[in-house]
């Protein structure tokens, strides 16, 4: 241990809570120094673990029935609560646009209508962006369905739905195996006018969702569903019109 | 972040209070549930605190004068967790928090992640921490809470956010890897 530095700063750097200065000469320090890069190293470790383990408990649907009977019995006007109409309405777009917005900001932290989604909307455009990387695009490449499809056999614990819609002017060229949310799933990759859309599947227990509301982040949008068992994510530079199009397709 | 100096909260609400709570607050239920049930390891015991929390809240909701309202809430949570544990398991909160930071030899990253691979022995690692060490685990590596945050659901002062963390955590990579042999064999 010849470190002396107070390891405490090691997580303000961690947590990113540093301010720039001191978190450019925590990384200074960390080129010379073998014990905090491990410890850095550690930690980092043991937050992925706390964080992918699904310790997070959601409110139980009993808890949430009780608590409305309290809220009733807390409010003036006994009987039926008097809400005008457009308040109501007004109440139900903000709720819609609140939940609209979070939807893929916070997938682990959702209510009992919309289910978890197992990764983030940052892992999700991180892997996008990395198969756009030269050589990383397709582990098999051809725009042929049934070459795809069998690659992936054997591969995962599962085989994902392969079609090519060269015909509606999205042809497939190829895929790939990735990982999101530390499982293992399987990338399509489509061509629509020489920009890549990335289809994400993954196995799912949840029951079949309409093809979401598009999400938006660093210039990408996706839109995400869920059918028969599958959990799809498209994601791409391309308009939303165009993913969408290509979600349609898949969910018939 | 006033929710417990505004009396008894008598006030009585309106219908129009409880439009705006199911707006603001009501969102939050699963972290003030998360969270009661990380302090009190129990869910039968959380979801009684966690519907005492949200009733005081609604009570004091009048003086929520905007602002985060899940710090706000997680705050009323907290209190009535701790309230609950003076009550019904003192013991556990007599653990002794300044304790010192000691340089101990890093442990790799691998075992580390071997040793947090399970959600069992994971849960079970962070249950072994006194509650004051657990609840900012909680709040900062499941529900994402910033210092600032933490700060003020905590009532510990900002400055010092960083190293309860830092303690907290050295707890719980002590736990996670030094959990007895016989326990290690018994999950295989």
């Amino acid at each position: 241990m010849n470190c002396d530095l107070n390891r405490t700063v090691l997580h303000g750097y961690l947590d990113g809570e540093l301010d720039a200065t001191r978190s450019a000469e925590f990384e200074r320090h960390l080129e010379g120094c073998r014990e905090c890069a491990t410890a850095l190293g550690a930690e980092e470790s043991l937050r992925s673990s706390l964080q992918r383990s699904g310790l997070y408990e959601n409110a139980p649907v009993s808890l949430r029935k009780k608590i409305r009977a309290d809220l009733d019995a807390a409010t003036a006007s006994p009987g039926m609560i008097r809400i005008p109409a457009w308040r109501w309405l007004a109440m139900a777009a903000s709720v819609l646009v609140v939940v609209t917005v979070s939807w893929f900001a916070l997938p682990r932290r959702t209510n009992e209508s919309s289910s978890a989604v197992p990764f983030t909307a940052a892992e999700m455009i991180d892997a996008h962006v990395r198969s756009l990387q030269p050589g990383h695009l397709t582990d098999v490449t051809s725009t042929d369905q049934h070459t795809v499809k069998p690659w992936f056999d054997g591969k995962l614990a599962f085989v994902p739905p392969v079609k090519d819609f060269s015909d509606e002017g999205f042809p497939l060229i190829g895929g790939r195996l990735d990982v999101l949310g530390g499982q293992n799933v399987a990338a399509l990759v489509y061509m629509r006018r020489k920009h890549i859309i990335n289809v994400f599947v993954m196995t799912t227990k949840e029951p079949d969702t309409p093809i979401h509301p598009p999400g938006l982040r660093q210039g990408y949008q996706w839109r995400h569903w869920r059918r028969q068992g599958m959990e799809y994510c498209a994601v791409s530079d391309v308009s939303d019109s165009d993913i969408y199009k290509l979600a349609q397709l898949i969910y018939q | 972040m006033s929710g417990f100096d505004q009396g008894k909260g008598s006030d009585v609400l309106d219908a129009q209070d409880r439009a705006r709570f199911e707006l603001l607050v009501l969102p939050h239920l699963d972290a003030a549930f998360n969270l009661a049930r990380w302090l009190l390891k129990s869910r039968a015991d959380s979801e009684d605190v966690a519907q005492e929390a949200m009733l005081r809240a609604y009570r004091f909701f009048r003086g929520f004068h905007g602002g985060d309202a899940r710090a706000w809430l997680l705050q009323i949570v907290r209190n009535t967790c701790y309230t609950w544990l003076e009550k019904n398991r003192p013991v556990e909160l007599m653990t002794e928090f300044d304790e010192e930071l000691h340089p101990q030899p890093s442990v790799s990253p691998e075992a580390l992640a071997i040793a947090g691979d399970n959600r069992e022995r994971l849960a079970r690692a962070l249950e072994t921490l006194p509650p004051r060490f657990r609840e900012v685990l909680v709040l900062r590596e499941l529900e994402g809470c910033s210092y600032k945050e933490i700060a003020s659901i905590t009532a510990i002062p900002i400055g010092t956010v960083m190293s309860a963390l830092a303690r907290a955590r050295q707890r719980l990579q002590r736990a996670l890897t030094h959990a007895s042999p016989q326990e290690a064999s018994r999950e295989l």
